[in-house]
């Protein structure tokens, strides 16, 4: 018994050994910022100058506020400003800035059915690939993108739920253009994840440039009044360091491997 | 297909140029399954054999419920302790969640209920001639349990590499609770989900191999031991 009681504790100690770490915080986002690269990119400076390591968490924007809401993150960078205002004014989060954009774009077959390319407004290219009941995938996901894309159905006044020709993948960006590309659908995409994979894909872009389509990526913290445990300063650390002029410039000195800009920095 | 050819290319690359981010990933799996198993071993063998030896009131449904706990979707036990490790739940003040140590609890509830039940039913199996033959030489209770345990270890064996080969083919329950955190909570089969994600497919080919050749070598194990074990003991 003696025996089994020590094994015990050395699992235990072994188990909380490999907590036992430096500073840290954990930074929950989504997918189109940790997949594209961008993290992996501008982390190492921060994590160099402050010694504070970055955790990161990649889910769809939806879920991404849901860790900060429940606590179980310490900061979150996601970008569907709306309900990252409504989360601030629900009191879950401080200090909310604007920290880079780019853009979304409708991509879809290369013979276009539904005649949405040289349309001017999104919701005019949304309103005929509905009347054309070409398939469009939509990502499903609570994310960013399936949000705007929400808000765009919506101002077009459609319902596009149930409907034969609207297929929910509930996954990442780049699951849902190879989906796309198998049924040959519409589908709404950032256009980093697009300009990343466009080659493996029978696809073409056939709309952009509405500003509804602005994809505007945010950063705050999640409210130490509201759990104690947060390291709201560290997490201080991190959002000060990214709408910096030295942040802002890593964002926007970092290019996929086609040497795409993906993100145009935009802090205040 | 030539794609393929060039992932398949520069996973071997990575494989046998050992590089630091594969080892790493791969020392947290092992790190993750083993500790999980070690811990299901010590707990789960004990209460398998005492399930399999004695006969008390309720045993049969505690064997109904270690069986159906095999299946266990790990998704499920992920959402399960997602809910009770989250800041906001009632294990919250741990601060567990995102941590290896919660994978290794994730693990740990795949795994128990695979090595006791298998454990439960090596022990009945064991020949009941033995037990009597080890009452007739005079054992005690407790001698005669440990016979029985000596005679069943084969099975035992058995239970504990095949729980093995469960949690380190298990995604759906660590990436839930552990967040696929590059570089801590970043195990084999979560990367393996990531990269698919991104498109990149050499290192979820590189890690692929090495899972289907960890399994192999589990499954290499097992049979030999089932061998072994199918044989006669010497004294019959």
């Amino acid at each position: 018994m003696k025996k089994f009681a020590k094994l015990i504790t050395m699992i235990a100690l072994f188990a909380t050994g490999m907590q036992a770490e430096e500073k840290s915080i954990i930074l929950a986002t989504t997918t189109s910022v940790e997949n594209s690269g961008l993290l992996s990119y501008i982390l190492p400076t921060f994590e160099e100058k402050t010694g504070i390591k970055v955790k990161v968490v990649a889910r769809g924007t939806g879920a991404a506020i849901e860790m900060g809401k429940r606590g179980d993150a310490d900061a979150v960078f996601v970008h569907a400003k709306d309900l990252e205002l409504k989360a601030v004014e629900e009191g879950y989060f401080v200090n909310r800035h604007d920290v880079c954009y780019n853009d979304f774009i409708i991509v879809g077959p290369k013979n276009d059915p539904a005649k949405i390319k040289g349309l001017n407004e999104a919701t005019e290219a949304f309103k005929k690939i509905a009347n054309s009941k070409n398939l469009f995938i939509s990502r499903g996901d609570n994310s960013g993108t399936h949000v705007k894309e929400l808000q765009i159905w919506n101002l077009a006044e459609i319902d596009p739920k149930n409907q034969k020709w609207y297929l929910e993948a509930g996954q990442g960006m780049e699951k849902t253009l190879r989906i796309a590309n198998e049924k040959q659908a519409y589908t709404l995409t950032d256009r980093g994840t697009w300009l990343a994979i466009r080659d493996e894909l029978d696809l073409t872009m056939l709309f952009e440039g509405d500003t509804i389509l602005v994809n505007q990526y945010g950063v705050m913290a999640v409210n130490p009044e509201k759990y104690e445990h947060v390291k709201y300063d560290e997490a201080m650390q991190f959002i000060n360091w990214i709408i910096s002029e030295e942040g802002q410039a890593a964002i926007g000195s970092f290019k996929d491997k086609y040497g795409n800009q993906l993100f145009i920095p935009n802090a205040k | 297909m030539n794609f393929l050819v060039e992932a398949f290319k520069q996973a071997f690359y990575l494989i046998f140029h050992l590089d630091r981010e594969l080892l790493q990933i791969i020392g947290l799996s092992l790190e993750v399954s083993g500790g999980a198993l070690l811990i299901a071993a010590i707990l789960g063998i004990p209460f398998g054999a005492f399930v399999g030896l004695k006969k008390f009131h309720g045993r049969g449904f505690i064997i109904t419920l270690l069986n159906s706990f095999m299946g266990l979707p790990p998704v499920v036990v992920g959402l399960f302790l997602y809910l009770l490790f989250s800041r906001s739940g009632p294990l919250g003040f741990l601060g567990l969640l995102y941590t290896p140590t919660i994978m290794i609890i994730a693990q740990f509830i795949l795994a128990f209920p695979i090595v006791a039940a298998l454990t439960h039913s090596a022990c009945v199996k064991v020949e009941p001639d033995v037990k009597l033959a080890a009452r007739a030489l005079g054992a005690t209770s407790s001698q005669v349990t440990r016979t029985v345990i000596r005679e069943a270890r084969y099975g035992i064996i058995a239970a504990t590499v095949a729980a093995l080969g469960r949690v380190m083919a298990e995604v759906g329950g660590i990436i839930i609770v552990g967040g696929n955190i590059a570089g801590y909570t970043r195990v084999m089969t979560t990367t393996i989900a990531l990269e698919t994600d991104k498109g990149e497919f050499e290192l979820a080919l590189a890690l692929g191999l090495i899972l289907l050749l960890i399994s192999f070598l589990i499954n290499i194990a097992l049979f030999s031991i089932q061998k072994k074990g199918a044989q006669k003991p010497q004294w019959l």
